[in-house]
């Protein structure tokens, strides 16, 4: 392997933005993949999604004649806020420029920009639909961002900062071995990131009919190119979440330096764990049935006592006084 | 002192500890009896773990045959019989869930945190992970406490007494290391016949007011009654 | 054994023998203390202060079970309660009294936890013996509440032995009372603060210390007569008792710290407001045993407080006090009993006139309440007298308090008394066989203990006070 080429800090920050963003329906593809196999089927092939947004970026966007500028921009701010907050998150490399403002706090920043102009979205077209959507989206994330943040500070906590980039390092060096605040946290997080991406038993991304629909219906009136942001955006936030547990808890693989070859172990590293995340995450899938909307509150209700209890456990069993 | 120094049992004690308060907490919001028990069932299972941990790095033997006791009295014996009690008296599908469970769970993070703080005083730095699981296991036994004061089910009230044996055990043993084993057989054999007796009980408070509520019995107060 | 006889006039008789060798047993044994100061053996340790407790103990359950013969068979021939409850009760009865004096005599104080809670397992069932539903329930209370408090009493001893293991090095002396006693000062204040108040807090439940006290009116109202005299006369002293034991240790190891006296104000303060309480309380009973059982809380109350108050007057009187108040108690329970059989019922607007129709009940319960009232020439007299002086030379104002509290229950007592005794007699009220024997000799006893302490009692009780206060009296 030879060491020679090797990346400025700024090139491969750009470079991991780029792959979050070709990574994304990969990721989406393989779940269903992994899906359609545990029911049977043979399914679409994974990339199927690549297909279906190209798709739909040669199609034409009609828009009702009620929808306005917000829902004209919606698209593109959700797009945009979603691929910066994923490329933060770190995916191959640590101590990356965008390092530097991968704050856990600017990213759920992020996150939430895109979530309220979705919700706009959902609304400005004046559809029941819309409007349903867009309030249970609310509710769940009024929900989970609690908990998220709480699991979050956790981390934080036992890494002395909220750098996620740090979180990561700390994690790499200190060879923690068993902590309860881990455990929880992580237990916490995962339960926050299916509510938030949409999954069973939450949402079904794949439901047709609109009555038990979340996300699907705030973007029922999109079409066309439109429809196609929309839908990577949803797809590049599953794969945030992903990042963000497999490699905030999980690092081994990540590199610290720049040089090609450890770039290439940390994407494959990557990479592997993604899809033993993907596979669980059909697997949960199939197992477990959707919730109805009423019982979301004590789903989260779990999380929020899970991500509090790492915090406690931190507190009380793992540092002196 | 931090976590990563310590020895990998003690770390692992740690853990399972946590995850026994964390089914105390499981325990407390459950409102099928027959899930209550078998959270109950688990937690005996972890405090029989932390046990054994224990015994291992101490190289205490007499604590094995206390794991292996709680073990068999804790996690089988007793969730066996009140299973068994539970089909008698035809509760098996019976669900009542807590009437303010944001408020109880709550009080329940309240009381680890109260517990941390009494126990904060009292042992200097060198012992600092005992002192920890025993803050765990004193918020163990509080929320055992709380749990026989929210439910009115007498069947759920006794799992919370049970639970407040299985969070004094578990400080029993980490603290210390284990009671002398004379003790210990006694604190299991009263257990065991307390939980006899609760059996006795529960059919004679069904047969004189025909349900398990436990707050329907409240005629005795100080204006005393006609008898 | 005893639950295997079947004929129920031999398990009555037997009853009654059984608890005659162990009392002749703990003559035996008080005579070889007080020869040889403590006898110990095989964990077990008798000084001056269990050994007279042991001797009551197994006293009172004597005269009990002589009392308890014909009136339990009156029981089941009027329907109240079942053959094999009959045979529960006299099984139960008798481990009751054997869990008692283990745990009085034992030396490990894990063994002591173990005892007291197999005390209140054993009385469990009796209370609800005639399954009534208010029966039912106060059985339920008593075991929930009492469980709920040893258990926080295991958690204290608990802490107890955590502290003992970073002193005591052999891990099988660590509670060991006489161990434990030798090395008090060197244990650390801090856990030992923190364990004394989870252990007054359990076996403070088991006292009747006020807010803990919410089982024992209702447990003692609702078992059978014999087994309110056993539980209000014996079970109380021996949790008392247990207290008294781990203030000791706990004094010799807040001696040099910050707040020495902590244990003591403790007590002090629950004693107080037991005793306010309960005498308040008593105005508003409507139930002839409830009364008493809350004038038992106040005189509980009063021990804790004189046990708080430390100094050897004070210490002198409390154990005074609770020989007497045993005994006075018990007798009180027994003629409550008579009197309920004639009245037909326990409530104390229709109890009438029982001077006139049955003399002998009558000027039982006169006689008991005036004794437990504090009346001169009685025992209970002398000891709350020892009180109040003690009280008046070190803290004055709670002698204040003390005196109007006891003001209180005396009105109390005395306004209900009054009626029952002297009123006119409902139609239709007979006389029951009554076996007063037990009562007569309870309250001859306290009147003989009220007007001249025996010198080898004064000796015994000066023992027990130099061994809790480290100071004599005489």
């Amino acid at each position: 392997m030879d060491h020679g080429v090797s990346l400025s800090p700024w090139g491969l920050a750009l470079l991991q933005a780029l792959l979050y963003a070709v990574l994304a329906p990969l990721l989406a593809g393989w779940v269903r993949k992994i899906k359609a196999w545990l029911q049977n089927r043979r399914g679409a092939s994974p990339l199927q999604p690549y297909r279906d947004l190209y798709k739909l970026f040669a199609k034409e966007a009609r828009m009702a004649h009620t929808a306005s500028l917000v829902f004209r921009a919606a698209p593109y701010i959700v797009f945009a806020a979603t691929w910066m907050a994923v490329s933060a998150v770190p995916l191959i490399a640590i101590g990356l420029p965008t390092g530097a403002i991968a704050d856990v706090i600017v990213v759920a920043g992020l996150l939430a920009l895109a979530r309220f102009f979705l919700a706009l979205a959902g609304m400005d077209v004046g559809t029941a639909f819309g409007g349903m959507g867009a309030s249970r989206e609310m509710f769940v994330s009024a929900l989970a961002e609690p908990a998220m943040l709480m699991a979050i500070f956790t981390l934080a906590m036992i890494a002395h900062s909220t750098n996620l980039s740090s979180v990561a390092d700390y994690q790499l060096l200190n060879e923690s071995g068993l902590r309860p605040s881990y455990m929880f946290a992580l237990a916490g997080l995962v339960l926050v990131a299916i509510a938030e991406t949409g999954r069973i038993p939450v949402d079904n991304p794949s439901t047709h009919l609109e009555l038990t629909m979340i996300h699907e219906a705030m973007i029922l009136e999109y079409s066309g190119r439109h429809l196609a942001l929309m839908e990577w955006a949803a797809q590049l936030k599953l794969l945030l979440y992903g990042a963000l547990l497999v490699n905030v808890f999980l690092p081994w693989g990540i590199t610290r330096g720049t040089d090609m070859s450890d770039l290439w172990l940390g994407l494959a590293a990557v990479v592997i764990k993604l899809a033993l995340l993907g596979a669980a995450l059909a697997l949960s899938e199939t197992v477990l049935a959707k919730m109805r909307l009423f019982r979301v509150p004590a789903f989260l209700n779990l999380a929020l006592l899970l991500a509090l209890l790492g915090l406690l456990s931190h507190v009380i069993l793992e540092v002196g006084a | 002192m931090n976590l990563e120094q310590l020895p990998l049992l003690q770390q692992l004690m740690i853990v399972l500890a946590a995850v026994a308060l964390f089914t105390s907490f499981v325990l407390l919001e459950q409102a099928r009896l027959v899930a209550a028990i078998h959270a109950f069932a688990w937690q005996g299972v972890l405090v029989a773990m932390v046990t054994a941990v224990v015994a291992t790095s101490g190289g205490l033997e007499h604590l094995f045959f206390s794991a292996g006791l709680t073990l068999g009295l804790k996690a089988v014996l007793i969730p066996w019989m009140l299973h068994r009690l539970v089909r008698r008296l035809e509760l098996d599908r019976h669900s009542e869930p807590l009437r303010r469970p944001v408020l109880v769970v709550m009080a329940a993070v309240a009381l680890v945190i109260f517990s941390y703080w009494l126990v904060l005083p009292m042992v200097q730095e060198g012992l600092m992970f005992t002192r920890n699981i025993v803050a765990v296991s004193l918020a163990v036994v509080l929320i055992g406490l709380l749990m026989m004061a929210v439910r009115q089910q007498a069947v759920a009230q006794v799992l919370g007494f049970m639970s407040m044996e299985n969070g004094l055990f578990l400080a029993a043993v980490s603290a210390t290391g284990g009671m002398p084993l004379v003790v210990e057989l006694g604190v299991a054999f009263d257990v065991l016949v307390a939980m006899v007796l609760f059996g006795v009980f529960f059919f004679q408070i069904r047969e004189s007011i025909d349900s398990l509520d436990v707050d329907r019995m409240n005629r005795l107060s100080e204006r005393g009654e006609d008898l | 054994m005893l639950a295997g006889v079947p004929r129920l006039n031999i398990s009555g008789w037997l009853n009654v023998g059984i608890s005659a060798v162990t009392f002749a047993a703990s003559l035996a044994l008080a005579w070889a203390v007080a020869g040889a100061g403590t006898v110990a053996g095989m964990s077990f340790r008798v000084d001056a202060f269990n050994v007279y407790l042991l001797a009551l103990t197994a006293f009172v359950g004597m005269t009990t079970s002589i009392f308890s013969r014909p009136y339990m068979r009156h029981v089941r021939e009027s329907g109240r309660t079942t053959d094999r409850g009959l045979r529960l009760y006299h099984a139960m009865f008798q481990l009751f009294i054997f869990t008692m004096l283990l745990a009085l005599a034992t030396d490990n104080l894990g063994v002591l936890w173990v005892a007291v809670e197999g005390a209140t397992l054993a009385t469990v069932l009796l209370v609800s013996l005639y399954r009534t539903p208010e029966a039912i329930e106060a059985a339920w209370k008593y075991f929930i509440l009492c469980g709920v408090g040893i258990a926080l009493a295991l958690f204290g001893t608990v802490l107890l032995y955590f502290a003992a293991q970073q002193v005591v090095t052999d891990p099988a002396e660590g509670l060991t009372w006489s161990t434990l006693y030798g090395v008090s000062s060197q244990l650390p204040p801090s856990i030992m603060s923190l364990a004394f108040v989870f252990l007054l807090v359990g076996y403070g439940t088991k006292v009747g210390l006020v807010p803990m006290h919410q089982w024992l009116p209702d447990a003692h109202s609702e078992g059978p007569t014999p087994m309110s005299a056993v539980l209000s006369g014996l079970l109380l002293n021996v949790a008392l008792y247990a207290v008294v034991r781990l203030k000791i240790l706990v004094d010799g190891s807040l001696a040099n710290a910050d707040s020495p006296r902590l244990a003591g104000y403790l007590l002090m303060g629950f004693g107080l407001l037991s005793f306010l309480v309960a005498g308040l309380f008593l105005h508003r009973q409507r139930d002839i045993k409830r009364m008493f059982s809350y004038s038992s809380i106040e005189h509980m109350g009063l021990m804790t407080f004189a046990f708080g108050l430390g100094g050897p007057l004070a210490t002198f009187g409390a154990l005074l006090h609770m020989l007497v108040h045993s005994l006075t108690k018990s007798a009180i329970f027994v003629t409550v009993g008579h009197a309920a059989h004639i009245a037909g019922t326990q409530n104390i607007d229709h109890i009438r006139g029982l001077i006139r129709t049955q003399p002998a009940v009558g000027w039982g319960l006169l006689l008991g309440v005036v004794a437990i009232a504090g009346f001169p020439p009685f025992g209970v007299f002398t000891s709350e007298f020892l009180l109040l002086s003690a009280t008046m030379q070190t803290q004055p104002w709670f002698a204040v308090v003390l005196l109007i509290g006891l003001a209180v229950a005396f009105a109390g007592l005395l306004r209900y008394l009054q009626p029952m005794v002297y009123g006119v007699a409902p139609e239709g009220q007979r006389p029951v066989s009554a076996n007063m024997l037990p009562v007569m000799i309870h309250l001859g006893l306290v009147l003989w203990l009220g007007l001249a302490i025996p010198s080898f009692l004064a000796a015994w009780l000066d023992r027990a006070t130099d061994l809790i206060t480290g100071a004599h009296l005489l």
